[in-house]
């Protein structure tokens, strides 16, 4: 046993017992912790619960919270939701894809980030919206949603020097 | 906290009014923050932080800090509410940690409001004094981490009720009376669920709660199990007794991690004061409440697909009947509620049938809490009464469309609900009325379209949604969805043709028919919609290939008018593209081959000088342009005119 399969024993699968309906919160407690699933993980779930991979990997793939790939430093999910659309996500978005030459679900080369899209953060009010990491950014436009990255990145963001512009963001 | 009996909560309540009650001698005031996800979002804590502060350093003992959830208008968050012995209450809005202290020392030591931050009077805001809270009747004023507070506002004391005095019975009697329906959007009539449930004979049943809300553009359930998670609770408690169920989940999605935290919350303290586990109350009545965190699939809001999900399977409906009254959770009766359904148990309980009908219609009776979102003023949370008309809504509730923009649409139901245009806004808001306009009333999400709003495009975005979110059990969703998809992105890359249109009926009618689920039942609805009250968008999309409103980016060319502009680059510096040219005070211009078509520079745009012109026209010379420019109707001009 290697030092991952012995922290996810030790640390995620003694708090469940081997009932199989526990299959998305352990799923769920390892994304937490490596934040995402590696294959040797899921062999392992799969094995404690006696059931096979297949059946482990059909339901993490059924459910939009699990990823198969290591995330990026930061995580960039971009609000997709009904009132995000109305209120021009979609720009926003576009703008960070031709910034960051990535696709939604893929990440840069040099790993720094990764755009996702989420169904709706529940924070209509601001839209639209993206997050990274655990940060809320409002009231975007594609401007703005470019600046806010190069807090996070500068260098391989920047070709002028980051606007100023307010920035609507605290922690959760 | 020890076990709590009767008495004590009739005692906690009694005291703790006492004591909170503002008067001569006591409190003289009550400082709220309001600390939902929102107002956290754009500063709340601060705002907290600096009142904490600045009240000790000021050594203020005479005043009531407080935290609850959301104050309603989430547009204007932070917000902060100040109730006064003898004075209004004032309500400010936008605040930061600099206004917070101004007004501590202006409005609480000196004893003068600050009127630059404060909102109108509460009573003459029409957003407020047409609502009717129930639901949401703890949420502006209790802080949801103090079990006591829940208490001192007669929590629990419908639990006790239920337990102590009440059969299974009489409990289904009552909300059966009431007509209290489903507040998850099918409306079905919460009493009789739980009498079907009720009536089945077996050892293990399940009272689950489902708080999966996923339609984008709804955030009801999220502030009720934010800001209210002992109300949800207690509505558990209340249903496990009448269909006699001693465990129960509560199905939440884990993208909403405070209302997540609150729950678990709540449940411990549940636990430590004997309202839940063994003997609840020293009623003999034994219940254990779980959290299940959803791991994001739309389609488990369905009732059967969340029971599968909690089963630890892909969330995939089945085939009904057998219903979940008779095979549900682990192929045991179960019942599934609704968050804002349960919130409202506890009130049907202590005050009766008739007091629940006092309000809504005959058949919707009560209230309905919404979202409202999108192009409107007021963006936020709103309860009002059943049968209230929409227009009064988007007008006197929502403050009308932003940048006095003209109302086009309300999309509610979320994507499986539909379009609502302006020549229907008298109707009320009922469920049988809102499904004969071909939406429906579903979970409380209203998104509101401006004249700026493309409807194929909105078509477009919500069918892509369900098409991505179909659990592709059976083929008339799963493919069905996918061809719709196809032809609307035909339609808005500019290769449509008219029988498209027909196509799209078709296919919609033949995907609700026979689709297992509600969401396939209710996924074309969006479309069918758009078609019925926008016909003509689809047919200039198609015909004319040009996208009036300037959204589908291969059906429109901007042009500024020379004879309206003035100038003053806010359009050139806008532009992403760097397309504008034009030097100050003169008349801009467009590059044609530069311009990536995104409508920045229609939006930043003052004065209306930035025309939609069909496709065709990136080819045209400067005369046709100024002569097409002339027969644009840009929405914008009109209503540039009614302002006047």
């Amino acid at each position: 046993m290697n030092d991952q399969e012995k922290e996810l024993e030790d640390a995620i699968l003694t708090q469940f017992n081997r009932d199989k309906a526990n299959v998305i919160p352990i799923l769920q407690k390892v994304q937490g912790k490596w934040g995402y699933l590696s294959k040797e993980s899921i062999y392992q779930i799969s094995r404690f619960l006696g059931i096979t991979e297949n059946v482990v990997f059909g339901v993490a793939t059924f459910y939009a919270q699990f990823r198969f790939t290591p995330p990026a430093d930061h995580s960039i999910r971009v609000c997709l939701g009904t009132a995000c659309y109305v209120r021009g996500t979609e720009r926003v978005l576009d703008k960070l894809k031709e910034k960051l030459k990535i696709d939604v679900g893929e990440t840069t080369e040099d790993r720094k980030f990764s755009i996702d899209v989420i169904r709706c953060l529940g924070c209509c009010a601001i839209a639209p919206v993206m997050m990274i990491d655990e940060e809320i950014y409002g009231a975007l436009t594609p401007k703005k949603a470019i600046s806010v990255l190069n807090k996070y990145a500068p260098v391989s963001i920047a070709e002028s020097p980051a606007e100023e512009v307010e920035i609507t963001g605290k922690e959760r | 906290m020890q076990r709590l009996t009767i008495e004590d909560l009739k005692n906690i309540n009694e005291k703790r009014k006492a004591k909170f009650a503002l008067r001569e001698g006591g409190y003289r005031a009550k400082v709220t923050v309001h600390m939902g996800t929102c107002g956290i979002t754009v500063g709340a804590k601060d705002v907290m932080d600096a009142l904490v502060d600045e009240v000790s350093k000021n050594n203020i003992k005479d005043i009531i800090v407080a935290s609850a959830g959301c104050a309603g208008l989430c547009g204007k968050e932070p917000i902060v509410t100040i109730e006064q012995l003898g004075q209004e209450t004032i309500k400010y809005c936008d605040m930061n940690a600099e206004k917070m202290r101004r007004i501590v020392v202006e409005h609480l030591i000196e004893g003068k409001p600050v009127e630059d931050y404060a909102l109108p009077p509460p009573k003459e805001m029409t957003f407020y004094n047409l609502q009717n809270l129930r639901v949401l009747r703890n949420i502006w004023f209790m802080d949801p981490e103090k079990l006591e507070e829940y208490i001192a506002r007669d929590g629990y004391l419908a639990a006790a009720k239920a337990l102590t005095e009440m059969t299974p019975e009489e409990i289904i009697k009552v909300v059966k009376d009431s007509g209290v329906r489903g507040r998850g959007g099918a409306g079905f009539p919460t009493g009789m669920k739980w009498e079907f449930c009720s009536k089945v004979k077996s050892n293990v049943k399940y009272m689950l709660c489902n708080g999966d809300e996923g339609d984008p553009g709804a955030f009801m359930d999220r502030a009720v199990m934010e800001a209210d998670p002992h109300a949800v609770i207690e509505g558990i408690i209340i249903g496990a007794k009448a269909i006699d169920s001693h465990n129960g989940y509560i199905y939440v999605r884990a993208e909403y991690p405070l209302a997540v935290k609150r729950l678990q919350l709540a449940i411990a303290q549940c636990y430590e004061a004997g309202l839940l586990g063994k003997n609840i109350l020293n009623s003999g009545f034994d219940f254990d409440l779980k959290i299940y965190l959803g791991a994001g699939a739309f389609v488990c809001g369905e009732e059967t697909a969340l029971m599968r999900s909690i089963e630890g399977k892909r969330g995939m409906p089945r085939p009904r009947p057998p219903f979940p009254a008779h095979k549900g959770l682990w192929e045991k009766p179960s019942v599934l509620n609704n968050v804002e359904t349960l919130a409202q148990i506890p009130l049907i309980i202590l005050n009766g049938a008739d007091w629940y009908r006092g309000v809504g219609t005959e058949k919707s009776p009560g209230t309905k809490v919404f979202c409202l979102a999108g192009d409107i003023n007021n963006v936020g949370l709103i309860e009002v009464p059943m049968g209230i008309p929409l227009k009064t809504i988007v007008y006197d509730i929502g403050g009308g469309m932003k940048r006095r923009k003209k109302f086009k649409a309300v999309q509610m139901g979320g994507p499986s609900g539909g379009c609502i245009p302006e020549s229907l806004l008298d109707t009320p808001v009922t469920y049988e009325d809102i499904v004969q306009t071909g939406a429906i009333m579903g979970s409380g999400g209203m998104v509101f379209m401006d004249e700026d709003s493309c409807m194929v495009g909105v078509a477009n975005f919500f069918m892509n949604f369900t098409q991505a979110e179909s659990c592709g059990k059976c083929v008339p969703c799963r493919i069905g969805l996918q061809c719709m998809v196809e032809i609307l992105e035909k339609i808005i890359r500019g290769e449509g043709e008219l029988e498209d249109i027909t196509k799209l009926e078709k296919l919609a009618q033949t995907v609700k028919s026979t689709s297992l689920c509600a969401l396939g039942g209710t996924a074309p609805n969006p479309v069918l919609t758009t078609i019925k009250y926008f016909r003509d968008e689809y047919e200039s999309h198609i015909r004319d290939k040009w996208c009036k409103v300037g959204v589908c980016r291969d059906l429109v060319t901007f042009y500024i008018d020379g004879r309206l502009c003035n100038g003053c680059g806010a359009c050139r510096r806008a532009c992403p593209a760097e397309a504008i040219t034009g030097e100050k005070k003169k008349p801009h211009k467009i590059n044609q081959e530069l311009c990536v078509h995104c409508r920045t520079c229609y939006d930043a745009c003052k004065f209306k000088s930035i025309k939609v012109l069909p496709a065709a026209a990136r080819k045209a010379n400067d005369a046709e342009l100024l002569e097409l420019a002339g027969v644009a109707t840009s929405a914008g001009v009109a209503s540039e005119e009614e302002e006047k």
